[in-house]
């Protein structure tokens, strides 16, 4: 296995102490990126380093930097997505509980880079000890002065504020995350105009998952070239991959992209809970899951989009062969139903139909047509919902039907028979 | 309880939090999320006269604080008990067992998912992925999270919490 850099110091219980951190050269990206680069260089070499948004939908993260108008004299922000509410996922959880200084550190990189003085952490309200611990760290890089007026003596200045979510997945929607700080309901906006050029309070504004803004401080401590030698061309650097559900050794592991679905669960997951998978889950709930017969998938966004799913959260859930696939597809259908931000008809009333349908199934009163019913849903939803909750919901569910057909209809059987 | 706290009382608990979260943004409007968990750990939930004093203080219209308290599930607009409970029934926690886990608790606590028990101790809600799923099945109990569960494990978490204010139970 790779050298460790995200997670290097996580098993120690003062990790999240500055003292800790400095002694594991924390906070020396920051002091080489203000004693040798310019904003713009900083966006140069986040662009040619590749490295590509760990919040889902894998964007460079240097090219969403660039897009911030120079000339524009609006005040910038910063805002980190740490919203963390796709099931199955718990990575940003973890950083910032038991290492939060390489998210502040990445913070203030980011801020210096594209001019802004005033970034908000957005955290999800259940997070309670991120909060505190992030609160902790803000407060400690002040004192030493990697935080407040003039950064190492360097003319940038910058205050992070956390402002607490209360319960809300559409939330992690970056326009309606900015919604959300704006004090209002949490529903996402028409882009364009993208946050870069008209976010928070329509100023321009950059939005980072934790995990994105957490590799910045170890790529320019450690260089491009190291950067660049972890896992495929395409998609590089340290990546967090959180396993759970029907494995044997549920858990957070740092590997490099591009490793095959099958190896991660077997070798990492330590194989199934109960006899042998039957599907898993590449990237969250969202992402479309894969049978068993086709776990050499590579992990890493490229391989995962051209076999029809996604990178996403990099949350893997297992299922194995106890697993019953429409209750799983009712479950998750569920879920987006209940946080369906109701702004538009395909996502809304869609979801709620099929989620009825998906119920009557699984208690035995399914009917013939109802699959057909829920691939017509699927079809009516994806593409045409406002955002990708919708879409999300409705790929997710055809990818269930699509390969595990055989238990909606072995469900719905036994009624066809008595009609 | 909420009879007895005037718009004067509310406002006056509330006005010095309320004044430093402002601070942190260049608009009123942003400050209502965090004026409104402000007054839901001082009181334990929302009531009739917060949204008014939340108005008041921010000098905002008290429509927008009630859309905000209205649209985010974390915050309670009806009374809950001494301890909430919410157990995580996403697909993780599901696959490792919680379905059995919240029959237990509504069994053990008499009461059905959203309720709360008759002597105010505690409220149960299932709630969606707490972002927890390395330690599925995984519950929060007032703000802490508690992971691997079992029957056993949360019988043994139920007699740790009885009577025990909620501020404690950490
Ligand atoms: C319904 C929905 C939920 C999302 N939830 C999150 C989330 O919890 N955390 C996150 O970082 N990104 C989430 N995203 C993606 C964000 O919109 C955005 O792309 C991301 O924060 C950008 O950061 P990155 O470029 O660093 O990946 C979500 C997107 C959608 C459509
Ligand atoms: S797709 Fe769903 S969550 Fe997204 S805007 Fe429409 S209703 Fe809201
Ligand atoms: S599914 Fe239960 S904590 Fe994530």
């Amino acid at each position: 296995m790779s050298e460790l850099m995200l997670l290097k110091n996580i098993d120690n219980p003062d990790a999240s102490r500055i003292e800790t951190y400095e002694k594991s050269g924390g906070y020396q990206g920051l002091r080489t990126v203000l004693r040798d680069y310019d904003p713009d260089q900083v966006i140069e070499t986040v662009k040619s380093s590749n490295l590509r948004g760990r919040g889902g939908a894998g964007f460079p993260t240097g090219l969403k930097w660039s897009f911030v108008p120079k000339d524009n004299p609006l005040p910038r922000y910063l805002c980190c997505n740490a919203d963390e509410g796709e099931p199955g996922t718990f990575k940003d959880r973890i950083l910032m509980e038991r290492d939060p200084h390489q998210l502040i550190e990445g913070m203030v990189i980011a801020a210096y880079a594209i001019g802004c003085k005033t970034a908000y952490l957005y955290i999800r309200g259940e997070y309670d000890v991120s909060i505190e611990h992030c609160q902790q760290a803000i407060d400690e890089a002040h004192a030493l002065g990697y935080l407040g007026q003039n950064i190492l003596n360097s003319g940038h200045s910058l205050d992070i504020h956390i402002h607490k979510g209360a319960g809300a997945y559409i939330c992690g929607e970056e326009t309606a995350l900015l919604e959300s700080i704006e004090g209002k309901r949490g529903q996402p906006k028409l882009k364009p105009p993208f946050p870069a050029v008209a976010g928070l309070y329509e100023c321009p504004t950059v939005v980072n998952n934790v995990e994105t803004l957490a590799c910045l401080p170890h790529l320019f401590r450690r260089g491009e070239d190291w950067f660049s030698s972890i896992g495929p061309k395409d998609a590089p650097g340290p990546k967090l991959f959180g396993l759970s559900g029907h494995v044997r050794k549920p858990g957070l592991y740092e590997l490099p992209m591009g490793m095959p679905l099958g190896e991660m669960l077997e070798e990492y997951g330590g194989g199934a809970l109960n006899g042998a998978f039957k599907a898993a889950i590449p990237g969250g709930v969202s992402a479309p899951m894969f049978p068993s017969d086709l776990f050499d998938v590579k992990m890493d966004f490229g391989s995962l989009a051209a076999a029809g799913s996604m990178l996403g959260s990099a949350a893997v859930i297992g299922l194995d062969e106890t697993a019953s696939i429409p209750v799983v597809a009712r479950r998750i259908t569920e879920f987006f139903n209940h946080e369906s931000c109701g702004k538009c008809t395909p996502c809304r009333e869609g979801l709620t139909w099929a989620a009825k349908i998906l119920r009557r199934i699984e208690a035995g009163q399914g009917q013939v047509g109802d699959v057909e019913q829920l691939e017509m849903l699927c079809g009516g939803i994806f593409g045409k919902s406002f955002c990708a909750l919708g879409d999300g919901a409705a790929w997710a569910l055809g990818a269930t039907i699509k390969h595990f057909r055989h238990e909606f209809d072995a469900l719905i059987a036994p009624q066809t028979m008595v009609s | 309880m909420s009879d007895a706290r005037s718009l004067t009382d509310i406002k006056r608990d509330l006005a010095t939090g309320v004044r430093q979260m402002r601070t942190r943004y260049p608009t009123s409007r942003s400050a209502i999320m965090p004026a409104l968990e402000l007054a839901q750990q001082k009181y334990g939930q929302l009531e009739g006269l917060t949204y008014q004093a939340v108005s008041e203080l921010l000098d905002v219209p008290e429509i927008w604080v009630f859309e905000v308290a209205s649209f985010y599930s974390l915050f309670d607009r009806a009374q809950t008990g001494l301890h909430h409970l919410r157990l995580c029934t996403n697909l993780s926690c599901m696959l490792r067992g919680s379905d059995a886990l919240m029959q237990h608790l509504q069994d053990r606590l008499a009461i059905k998912s959203g309720e709360t028990t008759s002597d105010g101790s505690f409220t149960l809600t299932a709630v969606e992925c707490l972002g927890a799923c390395e330690m599925a099945p995984a519950l929060m109990v007032d703000a802490r999270y508690h992971g691997d569960l079992t029957t056993d494990k949360l019988d043994g978490l139920l007699a740790s919490l009885a009577g025990r204010p909620a501020k404690e139970a950490t």
